[in-house]
């Protein structure tokens, strides 16, 4: 039903009008598994692409992750409102760690953002990450990159620190990454190179004062240490009055002006065909193709203008050989 | 025989005074229960017990939007300082001891109190009674919070320090154990969160009051707690919290009056062991647990209000609410209980029971203490409680544990008690709604609406300022005529508002040998969905009752499926905007307030609005039968209550539902 034939031409199409209600049943079909689903994502994802479109998807596709309790989902509530304020449409996709033995999972983020429920320019929606922590949902790439056609931000909401979000990145225009005052470990990743310098570092609970100020200024000199290109540090709180909302979007906002967003996104594009690639045929589909950074390589020589799924083509004919 | 002589009588010189009995009541409006409240007293009943509606209880106006379905429903609905007024006409506050179940917006009840015994010409010093006005057991368990932690514990401490000065009899917060225990909490638990609540409700006052008067604060807190049916072990959780308050005390407080620190609690024993099943055995059941805050005379109750037989059927009528209170008075006047001394004094076993208990609390303490204390520990302690409520359910599901009537013994003839017309419980008027509405509008147009904005504007002033206290501002307002939805509503632009954690995420996986067949099930379906079979748990209206709904949630998810559960206080609106977003294919929604009837037509018609009417609804609550008959016929796919015990049932029931829907082949039988 949800993957039924020209299921994705339809819902490309409505995305293209700037049909917010499509967005639903466009993750309906991303997250539908089997052979008749998949074709219907590519035919989506092709009549989103930039081929079709005759430039990149416009929406603003932002990563945030942190570790559990940071205050991510207060901090997205503020962030949201801040955005609806500025007319802006806001897609956010949670990706739920939670994922048992059972196969089941407990959904519970969507609770936290605050939202008018009448508001039909915001929509939420969870997944399970299948047990990866800060790890991406299978279909979470595919969603971002249909609905930043018709979205003006979409947000993708990870848990994790460290390593975990390169993943995101793979994915998004812009990752934020949310820590706290007081969280010494961030630290620890930056310097050692365990975590990639993020395009913004979002420090919550300011309004806890000095230990705020101090671990701003921690940050701060931290990444200056590191020789890194310019990082915004924005300091923010959620809880009323909330502080520092618009000097993060004004951040994310530069960010943005300032990014080559073509390749961004034909690296983003890319790395999608290789996940959808692992995901298939696993380690030993990598194998086939020489490994992962061989892969990487292969990728990096194609022509931009391709799309997922004639990347993932491309992909398998070469494991193939 | 010179020994013998010095032996104590085994008699008291004097027989003891009976505790206080109380009836939990009240319903629809301020008049109809002040009827109730004059036929109880003269019955015997010797207290006040208010219940309000949920609407009073989370600070909303009757015409909120909110509070729509819930008017007058589990309670009696109170506006505004004019409906106290008339519910407690010809009732002499100088002597009555009322005892108000209000938490969230204690400090505004408490002032409408105040006011209403002003116009008796009572002065606040002479007033006796209690406001339960423990907010950590709300996020807890019981659903009616309104502002976030720090500020609920600082109007908390504020309406402590107000009473200690002027209301001195008052016992300004009942800290409960109760609703933990309703909530899954073993003895221990039970113990050691009350007691790090009422560390932290402490060591909040200790900020706001003259350090002079810490001894008279301890001496005013007293406890709500709940009694269940193994009613030896009970009386030792008693013991071991008189032993623990005593010497929390004497060593964190430095209280050096004996009386001071003497542990003093009021009772309300325990409903979650009340079957719908063979329903009149829950009359044994409430004689069996009320001896357990009775028999042992050092920790006896000083209050008692039981629940009424057919608890879990719906809302008990004056009769249901009058044999129990007989229990109460055959108890006190009937039987030698109260001629005696302490009947465990030596008892080498009660002694081991109550240490036993006091090491496992003091071990939790000392977590939840790690942990920041009990405000920070509420997520801690929530899914704590959640794990254990699953448990408890567990070993009921398997027969490990025995509910006569409903899992063993279950034959039966039919019961004349719920064969009458009304099946054996109250219904409330539905008129009171449209009612309460109109009045509350007279009101309104009648007051001065320049005192009015003067005092809700002081209000606000006073509640940005942690400086001060709440309660002179609270009780000016109560004077101008301003509203419960007002003063509420003012707070909540100070302090912002709040969502409990749900407890659900954390609570562990356990993966059952008996869930396999589920899995697989689901497996299937879900394989033939094309994507994981995805369930909304929600709860309508104002009922923060979620115990019910996080257990099925829980147990949804360890049968594979993917679960999005909210939490309490959605709106039928917010319950369509998830399941459209989320893709679900079926939805779950939970009521214990009785206002099934009003919002579950509500959430069907806000589906349809979302496009999303062909998702199917199964609706779980107290649902009598004749409602559960017009739930379908509005097109909700199945009805459960209290007797479905069994949840691997259910959600054998919830696959098949989906599977049906979607044209998949339901399962060859096993």
């Amino acid at each position: 039903m949800s993957a039924g034939p020209g299921r994705g031409h339809e819902l490309g199409a409505r995305l293209r009008e700037g049909d917010l209600s499509a967005a639903a049943p466009v993750l309906n079909l991303v997250e539908s598994r089997g052979d008749q689903a998949r074709t219907e994502t590519e035919r989506l994802l092709a009549e989103v692409s930039p081929a079709t479109l005759g430039h990149e998807a416009p929406g603003q596709i932002v990563g945030v992750t942190g570790p559990p309790g940071v205050g991510k989902s207060s901090l997205l509530s503020r962030l949201v409102a801040q955005w609806r304020a500025r007319g802006r449409s806001v897609a956010v996709l949670t990706v739920d760690p939670s994922s048992r033995r059972s196969g089941g999972s407990l959904l519970g983020d969507r609770a936290r953002i605050e939202r008018d429920p009448s508001d039909d320019a915001v929509f939420i929606r969870s997944t399970a990450a299948g047990g990866r922590l800060g790890g991406l949902a299978p279909a979470t790439r595919a969603a971002a990159t249909a609905l930043a056609v018709a979205f003006d931000v979409v947000v993708i909401e990870t848990v994790g620190v460290g390593q975990s979000e390169t993943e995101v990145a793979d994915v998004a225009d812009a990752v934020a990454v949310v820590v706290q005052p007081g969280s010494g470990d961030v630290l620890q990743f930056l310097k050692s190179g365990i975590m990639e310098i993020p395009d913004v570092l979002v420090v919550t609970k300011s309004d806890l004062g000095q230990v705020a100020t101090r671990a701003l200024a921690d940050l701060r000199s931290a990444l200056a240490a590191l020789g890194s290109p310019p990082t915004a540090v924005v300091a923010v709180s959620s809880i009323a009055p909330p502080s520092g909302i618009e000097e993060l979007v004004q951040a994310l906002d530069a960010h943005r002006a300032g990014l080559d967003l073509r390749a961004r996104r034909v690296r983003s594009r890319r790395m999608h065909a290789l996940a959808d690639f692992v995901a298939e045929y696993g380690d030993r589909g990598l194998r086939g193709l020489g490994g992962r950074r061989e892969a990487e390589r292969w990728l990096a020589d194609q022509p931009r203008e391709l799309d997922v799924a004639r990347l993932t083509h491309g992909l398998q004919e070469r494991a193939g050989s | 025989m010179a020994a013998m002589a010095q032996m104590p009588p085994p008699r008291l010189p004097e027989r003891d005074r009976p505790w206080m009995m109380r009836t939990y009541a009240g319903h629809s409006d301020a008049k109809r229960s002040n009827e109730l409240y004059r036929r109880n007293l003269d019955k015997g009943q010797t207290g006040l017990s208010v219940a309000f509606d949920l609407p009073t209880q989370t600070g909303y106006d009757p015409d909120h939007e909110l509070a729509k379905g819930e008017v007058g429903k589990v309670g009696v609905s109170i506006a505004h300082e004019g409906d106290m007024r008339v519910l407690l006409d010809g009732i002499p506050l100088d002597q009555m001891n009322t005892s108000m179940t209000i938490n969230a917006t204690a400090a505004w009840l408490l002032a409408l109190y105040i006011v209403a015994a002003e116009e008796q010409g009572v002065s606040e010093t002479d007033l006796q009674g209690t406001t339960q006005n423990d907010i950590l057991k709300e996020y807890l368990s019981r659903g009616t919070y309104s502002f976030p932690p720090g500020p609920s514990m600082r109007l908390i401490a504020d309406t402590i320090a107000y009473t200690v000065e002027h209301v001195p009899k008052w016992n300004p917060i009942n800290i409960c154990s109760y609703h933990l225990q309703e909530a899954g909490a073993s003895p221990v638990q039970e113990i050691a969160y009350a007691m790090s609540n009422a560390i932290a409700v402490l060591d909040a006052v200790r900020e706001r009051v003259p350090g002079e008067l810490m001894g008279e604060v301890f001496g005013r807190i007293s406890f709500f707690v709940n009694a269940g049916v193994r009613f030896i072990e009970e009386h030792a959780k008693l013991r071991a919290m008189s032993e623990l308050w005593d010497e929390l005390g004497r060593d964190r407080y430095a209280v050096q009056s004996e009386k001071h620190r003497r542990f003093r609690y009021g009772v309300q024993v325990n409903s979650l062991g009340l079957t719908e099943a063979q329903p009149e055995n829950n009359v044994y059941r409430i004689a069996l647990e009320a001896l357990a805050v009775t028999l042992g005379r050092s920790a006896r109750a000083r209050a008692i209000q039981l629940p009424a037989w057919n608890e879990a059927l719906g809302l008990p009528r004056p009769w249901d609410q009058q044999w129990s209170l007989r229990l109460q008075q055959i108890l006190a006047y009937e039987t030698d209980l109260l001629e005696y001394p302490d009947i465990f004094e030596g008892s080498k076993v009660m002694e081991d029971l109550v240490s036993e208990l006091i090491d496992g609390a003091r071990a939790e303490m000392a977590r939840v203490s790690e942990l920041g204390g009990a405000v920070r520990a509420v997520d801690y302690m929530k899914s704590a409680l959640v794990e254990s409520h699953r448990g408890r359910w567990r070993r009921i599901e398997s027969g490990e544990l025995t509910m006569v009537g409903m899992n063993r013994f279950t034959s039966t003839e039919p019961s004349p008690l719920t064969s009458d017309a009304d099946g054996g419980i109250l219904v409330v008027d539905p008129e009171v709604e449209a009612q309460q509405r109109a009045a509350l509008e007279r009101w309104r147009s009648e007051r001065d609406p320049a005192a009015v904005e003067a005092a809700l504007s002081e209000l606000a002033r006073v509640a940005a300022d942690d400086a001060q206290n709440i309660m002179p501002a609270t009780i000016a307002a109560a004077r101008a005529g301003v509203t419960t939805g007002e003063w509420s509503h003012t707070l909540r632009e100070v302090f912002g508002e709040y969502r409990a954690p749900t407890g659900v995420g954390e609570a562990s996986a356990v993966p059952d040998e008996d869930m396999a067949e589920l899995r697989d099930e689901v497996e299937r379906v879900s394989e033939a969905l094309g994507r994981r079979l995805k369930f909304l748990v929600g709860k309508p209206g104002l009922d923060g009752h979620s115990n019910g709904a996080e257990q099925i949630a829980v147990r949804a998810r360890d049968a594979g499926m993917d679960v999005v559960y909210e939490g309490i206080r959605l709106t039928p609106v917010q319950i369509a905007s998830s399941a459209a977003q989320e893709g679900v294919h079926v939805i779950g929604l939970s009521i214990l307030s009785g206002s099934h009837a009003e919002l579950i037509p509500s959430v069907l018609a806000a589906l349809a609005d979302a496009g999303v009417a062909d998702v199917p609804v199964v609706v779980g609550g107290i649902i009598p039968d004749n409602d559960a008959v017009a739930l379908r016929a509005a097109g909700v796919a199945a009805v459960y209550t209290p007797k479905d015990w069994d949840l691997n049932r259910m959600m054998q029931d919830i696959i098949a539902l989906v599977a049906e829907r979607h044209g998949v082949d339901t399962a060859a039988p096993a």
